[in-house]
């Protein structure tokens, strides 16, 4: 495949994340990579999920460290090995685990550089995984993305396809502050095509997934692919054709694409697998209905989780996902109003 | 308890340096003199927040830190101004951060409790207690794989052993071998929690055991061996032989914070009988008993520090606050 000048392959979200991780350790030896199970994992290779397969051979086990169980303990050791000259790339194995390090994430990560008035930088990724949809349960489904746009000094990123995996990773590890970095498993088996040539993706540039006329879809992480398929029935079935808004940083946001999209199409549905109550779609709405009221022409619309933990089985966890259907019934709820 | 102290008073141990011995009493009153004012401009409403002084607790600061060079990395705690004088961080921008001053070490952002000052190693001061110690472990993680040979000092309470970050970070360093030092500031009490009440061991020290790395319990009002102790410690992270433990038992003879009269939960005789321990006396007597100082040396260096600190806070008195149009700035 061949797009603007460059030739392209086809490959899954996890084998972008690789990549990323991989030719970042390999351009800057300050990189190193930490967390449990990264350097052997079930295959031998690494990673429970193969995100960090084979850097333990490229790289050996300096750079990549296995951990014990002390999320608290290594992440506050990731924070420490930033503020005096590593780029440590954390893995935190399900996004819930977060709430072990929350303390030394929200306490220290995120205020060293203010309270030192600028004195020190905290070049740390902290990767995780939304364990979401397949039924891992309560405390294994979470989707705390909001938690963490809650707090200053924190950037928040969460791709929803291989190349922008690959070239947000890649930009969260040259950036100077600590980030975020959501991936989910409901993703990693995805695929898509990433250019052969090395490239990357500013953080806080939302991209249009879809082009459309009649109303605003902002869909978070693993919510875009449904998105983007309830887009194409509407068109297909409804003849509605919706714009898909991928934000992909949540903190910095890009506000002016999604607000220079509700000027052009007067609605706003915001999609994402997390629970309403104060999520990302929370905030959108509000930043939305602020600075662009004038220009809706019906209600925003929240498509979320309910406020419900993540049931094991399955016959219930599929309840607690928002699925196409959700959000074919939100548009047409809007446009009929 | 006063091994060091009492043998060296008397003969057979290796004298140091006198300027060493000269420059640690100093800076002890340095400490001393600069928390007496710090306290009297609180009382006078010009310190915003939470102050905790160190006072009685000098030697373990100025113990530790006379052995470490600029490069090599420290953390403090909520009482860290002992810390970060020790450290090197002059007096005036030191002064001007308590006062939330834009000349203070921090621009005035970080106050009273979290003191750093990069260009002297002293990293950060950690109020959230026990939080410095996997720095700690990172800072010596960093110099490891980055092959100086710095060494990574955290300073912490007796309360701070008993959180979650000690159990993980001295696990960490001792898997890792870290250039590590974790210093235990043991004032026997967090808040008015009397360390027996919350401590499962005798000494905090006896941690070091279950994570197979050296401990060691010193008296922390004598600086010479709180000196010794970590001198030992810092060559063995240097020779990268790993981390150490090490206890310094003490007393603040102030309340916790300014705000805390300090006599609720403790006896008057307990704080008069460490009052009569004070390091800094105890060294002045050494430096006497030894004629490396004499009576009128000694009162030179006292006026000459409280010309020092006079100096310092009335530089964070008359500087300015930070400007209302820079509140934004340091976030990422
Ligand atoms: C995690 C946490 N819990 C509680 C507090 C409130 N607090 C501040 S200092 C302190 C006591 C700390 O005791 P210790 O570690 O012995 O240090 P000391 O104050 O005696 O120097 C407490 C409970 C805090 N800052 N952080
Ligand atoms: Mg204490």
């Amino acid at each position: 495949m061949y797009i603007r000048g460059c030739t392209m392959r086809e490959i899954t979200y996890v084998e972008a994340l690789n990549e990323a991780l991989r030719e970042e350790m390999r351009r800057d030896e300050r990189v190193i990579v930490m967390g449990e199970d990264v350097q052997l994992g079930y295959s031998g290779r690494g990673g429970l999920f193969l995100v960090t397969a084979d850097l333990m051979r490229e790289f050996g086990p300096e750079r990549v460290r296995d951990t014990p169980i002390s999320e608290e303990g290594f992440v506050g050791a990731a924070i420490g090995a930033a503020i005096t000259g590593l780029k440590p790339v954390v893995e935190i194995m399900y996004a819930d685990f977060l709430l072990c390090c929350m303390n030394q994430i929200v306490n220290v990560a995120a205020k060293l550089r203010y309270s030192t008035g600028g004195q020190l930088k905290v070049p740390i990724v902290i990767r995780t995984m939304i364990g979401q949809g397949r039924g891992v349960g309560s405390d294994h489904s979470q989707v705390p993305i909001a938690w963490f746009m809650n707090v200053p000094g924190l950037k928040v990123v969460a791709p929803s396809t291989p190349y922008d995996a690959k070239g947000l990773l890649k930009s969260a590890i040259r950036d100077e502050s600590p980030i975020i970095f959501f991936e989910s498993f409901l993703l990693y088996r995805t695929k898509g095509f990433v250019p052969t040539e090395e490239y990357i993706v500013p953080l806080g540039e939302a991209d249009v997934k879809r082009k459309g006329t009649d109303l605003t879809i902002v869909a978070i992480s693993t919510m875009v692919p449904c998105a983007l398929s309830a887009a194409k029935k509407l068109k297909e079935e409804f003849n509605i054709d919706a714009e898909v808004i991928d934000p992909r940083t949540l903190v910095p946001l890009d506000k002016k694409t999604i607000i220079n999209s509700v000027m052009k199409t007067n609605r706003l549905i915001i999609v994402e697998s997390g629970v309403k109550t104060c999520g990302v779609g929370a905030e959108i709405a509000s930043i939305v209905a602020e600075e662009t009221f004038d220009y809706l022409d019906a209600p925003i619309k929240r498509v979320a989780a309910p406020h419900i933990p993540a049931p094991a089985s399955p016959a219930l966890e599929q309840l607690t996902i928002p699925s196409e259907n959700d959000i074919i019934r939100a548009v047409r709820e809007i446009l009929q109003g | 308890m006063y091994k060091l102290l009492r043998e060296a008073e008397g003969e057979g141990l290796e004298r140091l340096h006198s300027d060493l011995l000269i420059w640690m009493y100093t800076k002890m009153l340095e400490i001393r003199r600069f928390e007496e004012k710090i306290e009297e401009e609180y009382r006078k409403g010009l310190i915003p927040g939470l102050v905790h002084l160190s006072i009685g607790q000098e030697a373990v600061a100025v113990g530790v830190c006379a052995n470490l060079r600029d490069d090599d990395y420290v953390i403090g705690t909520h009482r860290g101004h002992g810390i970060a004088i020790a450290k090197g961080v002059p007096l005036d921008k030191l002064a001007a951060e308590i006062l939330g001053k834009e000349t203070g070490c921090c621009k005035g952002r970080g106050g009273s409790m979290r003191v750093a000052y990069v260009d002297k190693g002293l990293l950060y001061s950690c109020p959230i207690v026990g939080t410095g110690l996997p720095l700690a472990v990172g800072a010596g993680l960093s110099i490891k794989l980055r092959k100086t040979n710095q060494v990574a000092v955290c300073f912490f309470g007796d309360g701070a052993s008993n959180t979650g970050d000690f159990h993980e970070a001295l696990n960490l360093a001792s898997i890792w071998r870290l250039p590590v030092i974790f210093i235990c500031e043991n004032n026997m009490y967090a808040i008015s929690v009397h360390v027996k009440k919350s401590t499962s061991v005798e000494n905090i020290s006896d941690r070091a055991r279950g994570y197979n790395i050296p401990g060691f319990t010193v008296d922390g009002n004598d600086v010479i061996a709180v000196y010794k102790i970590v001198r030992e410690a810092v060559q063995r992270a240097r020779n990268g032989e790993g981390p150490t433990l090490i206890e310094c038992k003490t007393y603040r003879i102030v309340g916790h914070g300014t705000t805390d009269p300090g006599i609720a939960y403790r006896t008057i005789e307990e704080i008069e009988e460490w009052k009569r321990k004070c390091p800094i006396d105890r060294l002045r007597r050494y430096l006497i008993a030894n004629g490396i100082l004499s009576e009128e040396d000694l009162n030179r260096i006292g006026s000459e520090v409280e010309a020092r600190v006079r100096e310092a806070i009335k530089f964070a008195e008359e500087s300015p606050y930070p400007s209302p149009d820079q509140v934004a700035e340091y976030v990422y």
